[in-house]
Formats: C-alpha cells, sequence, structure tokens
C-alpha cells in the first residue's frame, strides 16, 4: 500500500471506535503488535555515504528490500549501519521514493543500471511516478529495440534454415529476405534490372526519333523500332510473370499474398501487356488501350520491395491522411468560392476566358499556389481586384497548412505513440488496481481463515501469520471489525457469483425438513440477489441452516475443513440455540453466524419451501472458495 | 509548391501563448506549538512527532479538505463505498466547520478515541451520530449513518446486505437506546444506557495500542 495509507490507518483505526455502540457483535481482539513503540533512525551507508532515516519511513513498502526483514542481511554489527555495496546516487531516488511515495527517473542514467538497482532494491518500476513515466518507458523501448535489432541482425544472417523445410518455404524465404542465398540475391538483382529496363523503355519510346526515309514528321521511337521494344517488353513482362507465380506458390498464405499491396501493383503491372496481346489491332479500342499502357508505369513502384525508404513514405502519408484530407477539403471551398467570384466579375467582358465557373477552378488554383501561368487573366477591375485577394489568400490558405502538416505530423506521430502507451499503461494501472483490491480481499480472506485457526490452537498461528506485515495484522482486523458492527461478511466475487447462481438452481427435497427449517430459519424474504424472487433467498437461507445439519459430519468430511470434530447437532436443539437471543460469543466466533440466521423476528415466508441437502454438498465440494466452506462449517458447529 | 515552401517557411513561427496562471499561495496552516498540544491532548511528545510527521508527509499544507479524507479513508475499504461515511467522519473531526482538518483537529480527535475516558469516548461518538450536532439523534440520521456503514461493506457479503439491514439496525439501536420512546436520542440516554452494556464497554478497551 502507498506510503500515505500507512500513515493513516492508525487514525482510521481509531476511528473504528465509532462503530463500536452500534455493533451487532462483539468486536475481534486487535493484533499483538510486538514493535517497538518508538520509532528510530536507521543508518543506512551505501558506499560510503551515509543516510539515516526514520525506520517508519522504511517500513511503508514491506514488500521491498528496506521495508522487509530481508536488509538484516546487511547489516553491519560493528558500526551499526546497514551497508549496501551499490551505486549511492541512485540510492538517493530509491531512498525518495521511500519519503514521498513517489520515484523519480533519473534523466542522466542509465536505464538498464536503473533497473538493476530497482529489481536489486524490491521495488517494481510501474510505480514510477507520471512525471518520469513516459521519460522511462521511452528510453526502456529504445533499449529494447536497440538490443532487439542487435540480434535480429545476427540471427538474420547467421541463422540457419531449419533443416526439415520444404522446398515451397525455403523458396517464400529467399523472396523475402534475398541476403540469404546467393540464388535469391541474383534473382534480387535481375528483377530490380529489369524493373529498371522496363521503365527505362517506356519513357525511352515516347521520345521523337528520327523518322525513317519518306516520312516528314518525327516518330516517337516506340514505333519507329517497334519490334525491338515489342520484343524488350515481352522480356520483361516474362520475368514479371514468372515472378509473380513464383512468389504465389511460395506464400504460405495465398489468399492474403494476393491482397496484399505490393501483389496487386505487381498485377497491374503486367496485365496491360496481356491485355494488349489479347485485344484485336483495331483503332477502336487502340485508344483504350493506349490509356493501359499508363499502367505500365506502376512497375516503378515494384522498387519498394527494393527499397526501404519508398515503404515508410508510404506509411507516412498513409498515417497523415487526415492532415492531407483537411488541407484538400479547405483548398477545396477557397477554390470554389473565388472561383464563383471571378467568373462572375469577369462575366460582362467580352472574350473572357473566364467561361464558366469549372474553367475558373483553373485559374484560382494557379493563382492560389502563386502559379501564375498566365493563360486566364483577369480584365475587369473588380476581377482584378479580387484575383489579388485569391493570390494573397492563396499563400495564407495552402502555406499554412503545410507547415502546420509537417509538425502536425511528427507530432501526431509522437502522440500517437503517446496515447498508446498511455493506454496500455492506463490498463495496466487499472489490472493493478483491481489486483490490489482483490489481494486484499483474498488476504483478509486468508486473515480470516487463520483467525479461526488460531483461536484453537495458538502454536499453528505461528505458521499460519506467513510473512503478513503488522500493517496488514491491523487492517484486516479493522475490516474484522466492520463486518462484526454489521454482522455480515466479506466475501469474494466468486463466491458470492456461486451463490447467486445456485440459488437459481432449483432445489428438490422432502417436504418434513421443509416444516421445522421454517421455523427455525425465519428470515426476511430478501436476498443475495434482490432482483431474484425474494422466496430464493428465505430458500436459500434456509438450506444453508437446515441442510447443513443434517448429516453435517458426513459433508464435514468431504469438505477437508481444518476443525476438530464436531459433534452433530439434531435439529432441535438447533433451534432451541436459536432461541437464545442473548449473544455469548466468548473467543469463538463460530457461534456468531448461526445466532444471526434465525433469530430475526418471525416472518410469515412467502411460501413454504423445501430445502434441500442434496445441492448443498454439490456445491460445497464443487466450491473452491474457502470462505465459504468456512462459513458453514460455522453454522454446523453449534 | 517548393517556392511556396520557402516563401512561407518563415511565416511558421509558434506563437506558444501559454497562459501562465498565476497560482495564488495555497492556503497552508502551520499547527499550534508542540507544548500546547501535549497540554491539550493525551499524547506524549514523542507520539506528536511522529504523529505530525506522518501529516505533514502526506499533506505539505498541513490541511487536509474532504476530497482527500474521502479518498483516504475510501483505501481501507476497498469492496464498498466509504465516501459516505467518510463525509460524517470528517464532519466529527472537523470540529470548527472550516472545511479542512487542521493538525490540531486530528490530534485532539485522536486524542479522545485513544486515550480518553469511556465517556468521552461516547460523546466523540455520540457526536458522530449527531449529523446536524442540535443534541438528538433522530432515526433519520441514524439511518443515515447505518447506510453509510452497510455501504462500505460493499456487494459482496455473506450473508447479504439486504435492502432493509441499516433499517432493521436502527429499529434495534433506538429500541436499546431510546428509554423515554420519544424518537430520538439524547445524549444522557445514550450514556447511560452504553455503560450499562458490559460489550460495548468492554470494547472501548481494544484500540487503545493503536499509536
Amino acid at each position: 500500500m502507498a506510503a500515505g495509507v500507512a500513515t493513516w490507518l492508525p487514525f482510521a483505526r481509531a476511528a473504528a471506535v465509532g462503530w463500536l455502540p452500534l455493533a451487532k457483535k462483539t468486536m475481534p481482539k486487535p493484533p499483538v503488535d510486538n514493535s517497538s513503540r518508538s520509532d528510530e533512525i536507521l543508518y543506512l551507508n551505501v558506499s560510503g555515504v551515509r543516510f539515516q532515516t526514520w525506520k517508519n519511513t522504511l517500513d511503508r513498502y514491506p514488500d521491498t528490500l528496506l521495508g522487509s526483514s530481508e536488509k538484516e542481511f546487511f547489516f553491519n554489527e560493528d558500526t551499526e549501519e546497514y551497508f549496501f555495496d551499490r551505486d549511492h546516487e541512485m540510492f538517493r531516488h530509491i531512498l525518495n521514493f521511500y519519503r514521498t511515495g513517489k520515484l523519480h527517473y533519473p534523466r542522466h542514467e542509465c536505464i538498464q543500471a536503473f533497473d538493476e538497482e530497482l529489481a536489486f532494491y524490491g521495488i517494481v518500476p510501474e510505480i514510477i511516478g507520471d512525471c518520469c513515466m513516459e521519460e522511462y518507458r521511452d528510453r526502456k523501448k529504445e533499449n529494447q529495440e536497440r538490443l532487439a535489432e542487435d540480434t535480429e541482425a545476427n540471427e538474420v544472417m547467421d541463422a540457419p534454415l531449419p533443416p526439415d523445410s520444404t522446398p515451397r518455404e525455403r523458396l517464400w524465404r529467399a523472396f523475402e529476405n534475398p541476403h540469404t542465398s546467393t540464388m535469391a540475391l541474383v534473382f534480387y538483382y535481375v528483377t530490380g534490372f529489369f524493373i529498371a529496363v522496363s521503365v527505362i523503355a517506356n519513357v525511352v519510346e515516347t521520345v521523337p526519333c528520327r523518322p525513317p526515309e519518306g516520312r516528314v514528321k518525327d516518330l516517337p521511337c516506340g514505333e519507329k523500332y517497334q519490334l525491338a521494344f515489342f520484343c524488350m517488353d515481352t522480356a520483361c513482362v516474362l520475368i514479371f510473370t514468372f515472378e509473380y507465380l513464383m512468389r504465389l506458390f511460395a506464400a504460405p498464405s495465398r489468399c492474403k499474398f494476393m491482397r496484399s499491396v505490393m501483389s496487386v501493383i505487381d498485377v497491374v503491372a503486367i496485365m496491360p501487356y496481356y491485355i494488349g496481346l489479347v485485344m484485336p489491332e483495331n483503332e477502336d479500342v487502340s485508344g483504350a488501350f493506349v490509356t493501359l499502357r499508363v499502367f505500365r508505369v506502376f512497375r516503378i513502384f515494384k522498387f519498394s520491395r527494393h527499397s526501404q525508404g519508398l515503404r515508410i513514405l508510404g506509411y507516412t502519408l498513409k498515417s497523415c491522411a487526415s492532415e492531407l484530407g483537411f488541407l484538400l477539403f479547405s483548398l477545396t471551398m477557397a477554390i470554389i468560392i473565388f472561383a464563383t467570384v471571378m467568373f462572375y466579375a469577369e462575366k460582362g467582358t467580352k472574350g473572357s476566358t473566364f467561361t464558366s465557373i469549372p474553367a475558373s477552378f483553373w485559374y484560382t488554383i494557379v493563382t492560389m499556389t502563386t502559379l501564375g501561368y498566365g493563360d486566364m487573366v483577369p480584365n475587369t477591375i473588380a476581377g482584378k481586384i479580387f484575383g489579388s485577394i485569391c493570390s494573397l489568400s492563396g499563400v495564407l490558405v495552402i502555406a499554412l497548412p503545410v507547415p502546420v502538416i509537417v509538425s502536425n505530423f511528427s507530432r501526431i506521430y509522437h502522440q500517437n505513440q503517446r496515447a498508446d502507451k498511455r493506454r496500455a499503461q492506463q490498463k495496466v494501472r487499472l489490472a493493478r488496481i483491481r489486483m490490489a483490491k482483490k489481494g486484499t480481499t483474498n488476504a483478509f480472506l486468508q486473515y480470516k481463515e487463520d483467525r479461526a485457526l488460531g483461536d484453537r490452537d495458538s502454536d499453528s498461528t505461528a505458521l499460519c501469520v506467513k510473512n503478513r506485515s503488522a500493517f496488514e495484522h491491523q487492517h484486516h482486523h479493522l475490516l474484522h471489525c466492520l463486518e462484526k458492527t454489521t454482522n455480515h461478511e466479506f466475501t469474494d466475487e466468486l463466491t458470492y457469483s456461486e451463490l447467486c447462481m445456485t440459488e437459481s438452481v432449483g432445489f428438490r427435497t422432502s417436504r418434513s425438513t421443509s416444516l421445522s427449517s421454517q421455523q427455525g430459519a425465519q428470515n426476511n424474504p430478501t436476498g443475495c440477489c434482490p432482483r431474484r424472487a425474494r422466496r430464493r433467498a428465505a430458500m436459500r437461507l434456509a438450506n444453508s441452516t437446515a441442510s447443513v445439519s443434517r448429516g453435517s459430519v458426513q459433508e464435514l468430511d468431504t469438505l477437508h475443513v481444518k476443525t476438530t470434530s464436531i459433534p452433530p447437532q439434531t435439529r432441535s436443539s438447533l433451534n432451541a440455540q436459536a432461541d437464545d437471543l442473548k449473544l455469548n460469543c466468548g473467543e469463538q466466533d463460530f457461534t456468531a453466524a448461526i445466532i444471526s440466521i434465525p433469530t430475526p423476528p418471525a416472518n410469515t415466508p412467502d411460501e413454504s419451501l423445501p430445502p434441500s441437502p442434496a445441492p448443498i454438498p454439490g456445491i460445497l465440494r464443487n466450491t473452491r472458495a474457502t470462505a465459504y466452506t468456512h462459513e458453514t462449517v460455522k453454522i454446523s458447529s453449534l | 509548391m517548393q517556392v511556396l515552401f520557402l516563401k512561407t517557411g518563415i511565416l511558421f513561427l509558434t506563437v506558444d501563448s501559454s497562459d501562465s496562471d498565476l497560482e495564488l499561495s495555497m492556503v497552508r496552516h502551520q499547527p499550534e506549538g508542540l507544548e500546547q498540544l501535549q497540554a491539550q491532548t493525551q499524547f506524549t511528545r514523542k507520539e506528536l512527532q511522529s504523529l505530525y510527521r506522518g501529516f505533514k508527509n502526506e499533506c505539505p499544507s498541513g490541511l487536509v479538505d474532504e476530497e482527500t479524507f474521502k479518498s483516504i479513508y475510501s483505501q481501507f475499504f476497498p469492496q464498498g463505498d466509504a465516501t459516505t461515511y467518510a463525509h460524517f467522519l470528517f464532519n466529527a473531526f472537523d470540529m470548527d466547520r472550516n472545511g479542512s482538518i487542521r493538525f490540531e483537529d486530528f490530534v485532539l480527535g485522536l486524542s479522545v478515541l485513544l486515550r480518553g475516558s469511556v465517556t468521552e469516548k461516547l460523546r466523540w461518538a455520540f457526536n458522530l451520530y449527531d449529523i446536524n450536532k442540535d443534541g438528538y439523534i433522530t432515526k433519520e440520521e441514524m439511518l443515515a449513518i447505518m447506510t453509510s456503514i452497510y455501504d462500505m461493506m460493499g456487494r459482496y457479503t455473506l450473508p447479504s446486505v439486504r435492502d432493509d439491514s441499516p433499517c432493521e439496525h436502527v429499529e434495534k439501536f433506538f429500541q436499546k437506546m431510546d428509554r423515554n420512546k420519544d424518537g430520538v436520542v439524547t445524549i444522557e440516554e445514550f450514556i447511560e444506557t452504553c455503560q450499562k452494556d458490559e460489550n460495548i464497554m468492554a470494547s472501548m478497551q481494544l484500540f487503545e495500542n493503536v499509536i
């Protein structure tokens, strides 16, 4: 628990005096506090630098080295101090953690050294305060990545293929990591070369060459050396097709591969050629065919397999999409506004180039981006005024978002990372809180178990107590007092939900048990699941008292309860006890539970419902929650 | 577009308009001297020193406000909701009703609870239950207190806290305490009844050795 909680516990315990006049049961005895009352100053010598602190300060965190008895191993009797042969500069931070409850990370220290110190002193790094947590995590991740990179690089280079890999796996590996084998490398360079050749061929075939004899006009080289270009294109496409089919064959998951971006690019790159083969040499469709040839330029994207940088660029554009979208949107708005204005301003002029609003779009774009081709120029005064406003605002509208986008990009990138980190941290923190709460509950239930045992046999208390600190003892005593005040017991969620579930299961037993048990076990008709029918609750309580008393010895045996032999109780004695209203608690808090159930004023239950012994033992056997089993033990112990 | 960027690259100057909120100096409080507190309470000097060190560590300003108090008290009862009871407790400690507990209030309260006579403790408890501090505990006040105590138990209890558990408890309390059956419990009735109850008297000694 936090430092603050340890300080306030005595106060909370003192405030429990407020429950005393209200308590339904007598309070349990407080735990024996053997620790010395007076606080003393401890001397900690860390590599020669002497630190001093109160013992209480260190006791705040009993599960660390300094807070537990583990530090006794470091006690030096001659000098009467605790000597640690560790870094004293980092010890300062550790000690400050005890004092203030917040652990800070010194930025100038190496992250690994800091981690090692924390591990030595038994402090989990998760409790680093928010102020330093981000820095700590960043450094840690950086360090881990660096280490991972090194190991990965080593692995990738040296890792041999598993001996029993199929040729298909080997092939896929060759494609993905060309550096693994010479063949793969050769293939990698060959495809790269052919991509380059193909792209250059596409470019060159449009360059005008000297026309052959008999012609005047310049011909593009593509038409002059049609055969040569066709052969080159065929060769490239053959290689690309071969590569694509090989990849498809080798891919571990063909569907996934076919959906991937690179595969789509591959297909788009080679499709035009095949379509061109299939299509007839027709003037009508050749126009469309020409368009298809444009897609051949996509072959250049195949280079992204060869270049890490291209991939990163693509990724960054994708991640920056929203900012770009906003830029586009604001641009569109401005363009439409200005185009409209310019169109209506220039409407009257004769021979105006502003023939329509869409035609004005071009002018607006050219002006706003300060290109200013001059193919469309306003002639009227109003047009010129608006034109100048347009160009000035263009500077603002376009120029401003661009640097903002650039900085936004880096900021958003880091922010996303931070948000993810924070979400992960939050999840971890909530999980920790939940676990701590559960831990407290479980510890408390464990404490009650041990207490029950301790009341019977003082020798075994020492064993049962284990390593619980004085603080925990006192806290548990406080919770126990609250239980006694309200006469209800804490239980954990598992038991509670089990109880609620078993309620819904119908109970069927003999009639005879019900009548007598009803007399003894009158109770108010609400239960653990108030949403369910009230009678079910009455049924449950009636069951637990009546059924356990029947054949209780047998059931107890199956429970393996750690109590001494309990004489079987007849129902009459049970009911007789029920009449005894006076609380006779003594040291045994066993008696408490049973008396509470029958004593409430007799209310006629809604229905006389038969309790059942049969399901209850089943429940008792199946449940793993010791709290519940102890509950039933207590009931029958009378 | 590149030219544009050059032209406007200079435009990009982040004007960091950080509103420097001048935080007024926090309200803080220094306690009375050690001797005075020693005189007013039953604690020894060392105990007071130890108490103050803990208190000051938690609340450097020297004051505990209600929200902090509630969060501190709730930490001890993870299963239930301790805020209502903490509110009543806060009012019981904050004797001068200024909305915050100072060290003197803290230590005076603790002195009564841990070192006071049984009558003083009972008086303190009565003061806790009497929400409006008018000298009478009405059924409504008691019901509020009782509900808040049962709230601290939470949902997962054996047997479950029924809706009328607090009511029933209040009825029992009044049956026991309200001698003249006038619907309120006065301090005399309270102290008298408690002194006659052996269990209560015995349990009053329980928390003596907390500090």
